[in-house]
């Protein structure tokens, strides 16, 4: 296989990914929030009511297009099938808990990135609690981690959660009575819809052609030494500064940064949460959106999971704000971090035993 | 020989890993899915080997080789 040729087609959709990114944040979106899976689920989950707080309420189109980007450019290079089985509940609490991770530091592991080229270096100090996260689950992997195999299951099933995807993009057009949208913080702001829609599309088709993934790159590394991936987060990073500077969004500093706050135990420790869940998932918050057009069904049930955690954050308080995190959020992070901790043990040590077990 | 079907990555690469720490000239991995395919290939050929993949009913064979 052309080795130089993939590594410079993740790099190229890295810069085009960083470019749309930032641009989004010049279109409308919240600052250093052009793309943040986190946030925009959470905010799709308010719009849809299930949580109420006001100012985090929308249906982001961007979710919408990177599901379907995904599903159309893995069917129309026939890598679309419907498979699933591979432990759907240790899943759902895994993304239950990422998500919890990601709400205490304000972003997913694709925001983090976003918000150091916007110069917010408490992004920093969240990449650092990220990369021991990963360390983490790596440890796991080699130990023997493994959620076991999927399986073949019908078509049908791979299309749940595409068409769920269509359903809720043809309500925002509609925008029924029932529905809420934040008229004041992060909700109310927003690019047009065809603009978000169309830039979700295409970063769903890049992710999926070059199976992106913002912890792939750094467990590869380590795993591996193979840097694929990380060039594509690198790629994304050099693309959003750049278009940041450009376009005056750049603000070098920790006080004051959009949509951010500058707890720095609680922002490392937030995004080792999600590294470590991350890990033990096999992929970020994109990547399971990605494989979830794939006809991934045990990624579809993560992303729901992402979706039934970010409404818990929001109904008990444990999400962060721009003030700083909440006693419960801090107490949700420390409980997430040892239910993840304790998944890792019981797929890694305890399976063993029943794979001799059954060998015998 | 390394079954990897139904898993998805890093699992397929890294079973894969644990089986050439036996230095053999030969193996073969079975996946289901075209990233581990495309994962395997890479990293046996950052170890040297040679790749041939054969595909049919959706299952991948690569035959990895000195």
């Amino acid at each position: 296989m052309a080795k130089k040729n993939d590594k410079l087609m993740i790099i190229i959709a890295g810069l085009v990914i960083g470019v749309i990114a930032a641009g989004l944040s010049y279109l409308g979106n919240p600052k250093n929030m052009g793309f943040c899976i986190a946030c925009f689920l959470r905010d799709t989950v308010g719009g849809l009511g299930l949580h109420r707080a006001a100012p985090v309420q929308y249906i982001r189109p961007e979710i919408v297009g990177i599901v379907i980007g995904a599903f159309c450019a893995a069917f129309a290079k026939k890598e679309f099938s419907s498979k699933g089985g591979s432990a759907p509940m240790t899943r759902f609490v895994l993304g239950f808990f990422a998500m919890v991770g990601c709400l205490m530091f304000l972003g997913c592991p694709f925001r983090m990135i976003l918000r150091l080229a916007g110069g917010d270096l408490n992004a920093v100090v969240g990449l650092v609690g990220f990369v021991i996260g990963i360390f983490c689950g790596i440890f796991f992997l080699k130990n023997g981690y493994s959620l076991k195999r999927t399986y073949s299951l019908t078509k049908a099933e791979g299309f749940m959660l595409p068409i769920m995807e269509v359903v809720i993009f043809v309500l925002l057009l509609a925008k029924p009575a029932f529905l809420f949208f934040s008229e004041e913080g992060p909700g109310s702001m927003h690019a047009g819809v065809a603009f978000a829609i169309c830039a979700g599309l295409i970063v769903g088709v890049l992710a999926q052609r070059t199976r992106l993934c913002m912890v792939g790159g750094m467990r590869d590394l380590v795993l591996f030494k193979e840097t694929r991936l990380l060039w594509g987060f690198i790629a994304i990073l050099v693309a959003a500064l750049i278009t940041n500077l450009v376009l005056g969004g750049f603000k070098l500093g920790m006080a004051e940064q959009p949509i951010a706050h500058t707890d720095g135990l609680w922002n490392a420790l937030g995004m080792l949460l999600v590294g470590f869940a991350c890990v033990l998932l096999g992929g970020c918050p994109l990547r399971q959106l990605v494989m979830s057009g794939e006809g991934n069904a045990d990624s579809a049930v993560t992303v729901l999971g992402l979706m039934v955690g970010a409404a818990f954050c929001h109904n008990f308080g444990l999400a962060s704000s721009g003030e700083g995190p909440t006693p419960a959020g801090k107490i949700a992070v420390i409980i997430g971090i040892v239910v993840v901790a304790l998944i890792g043990v019981v797929n890694t040590y305890v399976k063993a035993e029943k794979t001799a077990a059954e060998a015998a | 020989m390394v079954d990897a079907r139904g898993l998805s990555c890093p699992m397929p690469v890294l079973m894969t890993q644990k089986a050439m720490k036996s230095k053999e000239d030969y193996y073969e991995v079975l996946v289901d899915n075209k990233t581990p395919c495309e994962n395997v290939t890479r990293f046996a050929e950052s170890q040297g080997y040679k790749v041939a993949v054969e595909e049919k009913n959706g299952e991948y064979l690569l035959k990895i080789s000195k």
